[in-house]
């Protein structure tokens, strides 16, 4: 079928038959109005990485696609324009389904040269499925002086409900904050009120399609941007503009993996994780999997892969000394995860055996808390 | 016929400086009308998510929530410009959500796929007008920032091309649509309607009356019905009509909900263009213009006492020289020159304007306009606007939207294209441009569908009402405006399913449109008498079990709570002829003396003696007949 779209401006879909070519389409939509910078406003970097925030028709498709750049952003969202002036990169226009360690290793860089060159703070556009994974890894891999804010859209920028415009806005604000930590600035409810600062490392996406769909978990946000004032506020949580000093830590181990575990699992699925150097299981309640399953895991780990446990709970931590099941784990060499979100262990793991070759220095460090992604204290409940 | 020259011979001023009109000739001013039909259709989910398209009390919502809208560009890279217009202020706009609502009328959820029983609906209307459908149908999104959608847009898709009236006119187009949130008020919306499938029919702009109007949008309303699937009652159907006169421009008018009302629309809006005409042909004539200049004001009127100005934080000065007294104008009931300005300033919030046509009033003093216009420089023939707001921003907007709008009173076409509302009684208040293609945006969250010959053909065209008039006149021998009130009346189905039974037409329809009608009259809650319990009550009638008599007590008992059978046995206990005979007999014996005083003339007031007793269980007919036969037997035994 062809797409005809009338003088009305209906599409409506015609045999192709029916059809002849006049002329071919123009290859895109013509740009709008660049928007003007205004020098005394602070500098900020958007590196842009694709996702809804900046997304339109693809033709080709028939579906929403990212190939906006960063200076499309700032036609979008205007109002950006009075929060700060730009440095624009386009990195990638990927959905971030299709993200990969090796992007967020190339991520982590533009970013450290962005900061490097002097900017005041770090806006990455990022579609939402796999932002808080992005954010964790920038948080091992960097050491940040400055606001390095991850942000996204949940309704697509073409529609004049989106998101991307209050997101867009909040996630500038607290660019320049005096925030000093990798973060995930997001709608924090459905009303278009107070955007959520998340600490990079304990936030997760838990809605499918709604604006208010990322939440910090197992410790309160780290901060709020109210969208009418712009007005940013930071707990004593948060680690503070200035607090670190700049630094690149970019080796990643890619050979990792993370599965859930569910009643009846084969431990034959455990072998497709043979040579890899580290696999997060994701078990059931305290940290736990079948009995069944236990005899493989100890041959991985006796060949060399590190294995840690996290829970599908979400919220809360592993323990493996309550019952015989997970006594029997902690026998067979598996690393607890403490209260680790899941992936957030998964990039972690990435991170530490790409930075020490020394299995119990490795074990070690997965049970030490680096940026804020392991709580000694359980401090909150649900 | 030089059209100027037509002007000048039509219309005349009144003393008091309003037009008057002669009786038009439509024809002469070259009136074109097309409508656009909205109908709810009656389907059990709404357009794009499974929730029911039922109507709640604003009182039962369940929470609230707030957003902002903003203009989007098209796909090919523009901003329409009604969606321009309505951004001229940030609006933060309010929703209710329901119990019966979701995640996708929030906004919080792409849409489901289309709703295949609306999609048959529209696919069967397009049949019965001859439409031809189109081969793959795609979703669009139609640009809507007004608040009244979630997401800024109304889905909408076009599902069949060019279909014929029966006045030889032509229906261009039949889209299926998402109904509109309803307004509480002011900005807070209500998402119980929002989603419901409409259907939208567009005529071409054959019409050339404002008879023919309200004809076509009755003929399109009977087909609409016809399907059996449409929602009844205010607010069901709207018309928009779309009007323009010879040298005037096409104006949508949006909202009109009475068909009574439509051709008083179209009258009023030729009047309008009429009259808008003519005050461009004085303002040429007056070599009138349009002021430059911004005049701050403010301090004119820092001890005035209209609370009005008083309280505006900024006041600025537009001078219109030649203006004088056309501002002031009436261009239809109630609106004036100065209305439409005042609408325009509107967009950018502030609450209207003051002229010196109208002033002094509102408290503003002749002391105060006679220092304005000295203060501007304004002559005995200029008029002067008066904008006053909460900021400068907002009266600076203002100030240049009354501007523009005067600028084209002045023009080669000083009737705007506009979107226009209704107001009570047929006048019209402007809202926003036309909107243009611009506004079109592809549903990129819904896939398009296919419609096949095979699809097509295996549409069943139903009955129209019309035809099922005529053929309860002619198989069941109602009256003419019996049957053709049955046929559109809203119990249509329930009369079928009566007269399938075996109930007697005459019986069924007099139940179904006189008696429900008049019981409801005298206070009975009739929705509470449901279809099965009409329909027990006729059938008992039917075999004589119950006298047609009681029925409206029955009826009025079952409103009132009652089953239909505790109903029927209290008011209508079931008397044998026996019985009924021993009862009679009864009557007329104990009252022989009163027999003999009024002879045969005592059968009337006996009747309802009779009746009394036996509590409407018996047909009227049998009872007059046995207490006939009884008087005379009296009568003949006394002799």
């Amino acid at each position: 079928m062809a797409v005809v779209k009338l003088s009305s401006g209906y599409n409506i879909g015609v045999e192709k038959a029916c059809c002849t070519l006049v002329s071919p389409a123009p290859a895109s939509a013509p740009h709008g109005v660049p928007v003007r910078q205004d020098p005394d406003l602070p500098e900020l970097a958007i590196i842009s990485t694709g996702g809804t925030i900046a997304s339109r028709i693809d033709y080709r498709t028939g579906a929403v696609t990212s190939q906006f750049d960063a200076d499309d952003i700032l036609t979008a969202i205007p109002a950006l324009a009075e929060i700060g002036r730009y440095r624009t990169k386009v990195l990638y226009t990927i959905l971030s389904e299709n993200m990969t360690p090796a992007i967020w290793q190339e991520l982590a860089k533009a970013v450290y040269d962005e900061i490097k060159h002097g900017v005041a703070g770090v806006m990455v556009t990022h579609g939402t499925d796999t932002m808080a994974y992005s954010a964790a890894a920038l948080s091992f891999m960097l050491d940040t002086p400055v606001p390095v804010v991850f942000v996204g859209s949940q309704r697509s920028a073409d529609r004049p409900s989106s998101d991307n415009a209050m997101n867009g806005v909040c996630a500038a604000s607290a660019a320049k904050s005096e925030l000093g930590e990798v973060a995930i600035v997001m709608h924090a409810t459905t009303n278009d009120d107070v955007c959520a600062i998340h600490r990079g490392t304990r936030v997760r996406k838990m809605h499918t399609s709604r604006r208010d769909a990322f939440r910090s978990i197992g410790i309160p946000l780290v901060g709020t941007v109210d969208y009418s004032t712009r007005a940013v506020t930071l707990t004593d949580e948060a680690v503070r503009r200035g607090t670190r000093k700049l630094a690149l830590h970019d080796k990643l181990e890619p050979h990792c993996a993370l599965i859930q575990f569910y009643p009846g699992m084969s431990p034959d699925l455990l072998k497709a994780y043979e040579e890899y150097a580290g696999l997060v299981l994701s078990g059931t309640g305290l940290g736990h999997v079948s009995t069944a399953l236990i005899p493989q895991i100890k041959k991985l780990i006796a060949d060399g892969t590190q294995v840690v446990m996290t829970s599908q709970c979400m919220n809360g931590r592993v323990c493996d000394r309550v019952y015989d099941t997970g006594r029997d784990l902690l026998a067979a060499g598996v690393i607890e995860g403490g209260d680790m979100l899941p992936e957030v262990a998964l990039v972690k793991q990435m991170w530490v055996l790409g930075n020490e070759r020394d299995p119990k220095k490795a074990a070690a460090l997965m049970g030490t808390d680096l940026k804020g992604e392991c709580m000694r204290r359980s401090a909150h409940g649900l | 016929m030089d059209c100027n020259e037509s002007r000048s011979t039509v219309l005349s001023i009144s003393s008091d400086g309003n037009l008057v009109l002669p009786k038009t000739n439509y024809n002469d001013v070259g009136l074109v009308a097309g409508i656009e039909i909205h109908q709810q259709l009656d389907t059990k989910e709404k357009l794009f998510c499974h929730c029911p398209t039922t109507l709640l009390d604003n009182a039962d919502h369940t929470g609230e929530f707030f957003r902002y809208l903003r203009a989007t560009e098209s796909e090919m890279g523009q901003i329409d410009r009604a969606a321009q217009e309505e951004m001229k202020r940030v609006r933060k706009f309010q929703y209710y959500t329901y119990k019966s609502t979701c995640l996708v009328e929030n906004d919080e959820e792409p849409p489901a796929p289309l709703n295949e029983e609306a999609l048959g609906l529209g696919l069967t209307i397009a049949k019965l007008i001859g439409m031809t459908p189109i081969p793959q149908i795609h979703v669009m999104r139609k640009l809507v920032i007004d608040g009244s959608n979630t997401s800024g847009f109304q889905r909408t898709a076009l599902v069949a091309i060019n279909g014929a009236l029966p006045n030889g006119g032509n229906i261009e187009t039949i889209c299926i649509e998402e109904e509109a949130a309803q307004r509480v008020k002011d900005d807070i919306f209500s998402l119980d309607r929002l989603g419901i499938p409409l259907v939208e029919i567009t005529t071409s702009p054959c019409m050339h009356t404002p008879e023919d109007v309200q004809q076509v949008a009755e003929y399109i309303g009977m087909v609409l019905r016809s399907t059996g699937k449409v929602k009844r009652g205010l607010g069901t159907i709207r018309q928009d009509v779309n009007i323009s006169i010879r040298d005037g421009a096409r104006v949508e008018i949006k909202g009109v909900q009475e068909l009574d009302l439509i051709a008083e629309v179209v009258r009023r809006e030729v009047q309008r263009q009429q009259s808008l005409l003519a005050i461009h042909e004085e303002l040429i004539k007056r070599h009138a213009g349009v002021g430059t200049e911004q005049t701050d004001v403010t301090d004119l009127f820092k001890e005035t006492k209209s609370t009005v100005l008083k309280k505006a934080k900024k006041i600025l000065a537009l001078v219109l020289p030649g203006f004088a007294g056309l501002v002031g104008r009436e261009i239809q009931p109630g609106r004036r020159l100065g209305t439409e300005m005042s609408d325009y300033a509107k967009k950018c919030g502030v609450g209207g304007i003051f002229h010196t046509d109208e002033l002094p009033a509102y408290g503003v003093t002749s002391e105060e306009v006679a220092r304005l216009r000295e203060f501007v420089h304004a002559g005995e023939q200029d008029a002067v606007i008066l904008v006053s707001g909460a900021s400068l921003k907002q009266v600076d907007c203002a100030w240049h939207q009354v501007a523009g709008r005067a600028k084209v009173a002045l023009s080669a076409n000083p009737v705007p294209e506009e979107t226009r509302k209704m107001l009570e009684e047929g006048s019209t208040a402007y809202m926003r441009p036309l909107p243009g293609a611009e506004r079109m945006y592809p549903e990129t969250d819904v896939l398009p569908v296919r419609i096949d010959n095979a699809r097509w053909n295996a549409v069943v065209v139903p009955e129209l009402l019309t035809v099922r008039a005529g053929r309860f006149e002619k198989d069941l021998g109602l009256d003419p405006a019996i049957a053709r009130q049955m046929a559109f009346s809203e119990r249509l189905p329930l009369f079928e399913q009566a007269i399938a039974g075996g109930i007697k037409a005459n019986l069924a329809s007099r139940t179904l449109l006189a008696t429900i009608k008049e019981i409801r009259r005298d206070g009975a809650d009739t929705d509470k008498i449901s279809d099965d319990a009409v329909l027990a009550v006729l059938h008992a009638v039917g075999k004589g079990t119950v006298a047609k008599e009681a029925i409206p007590e029955i009826l009025v008992a079952v409103a009132g709570g009652s089953t239909v059978e505790a109903a029927m046995a209290q008011l209508a206990p079931t008397v044998s002829r026996d019985e009924l005979e021993a009862v009679i007999k009864k009557i007329v014996t104990d009252r022989a003396e009163f027999v003999v005083q009024k002879q045969k003339g005592a059968l009337g007031p006996l009747m309802g003696v009779v009746m009394q007793e036996v509590r409407g269980s018996v047909d009227g007919k049998l009872v007059s007949e046995l207490l006939r036969k009884e008087i005379e037997k009296v009568l003949a035994a006394k002799k």
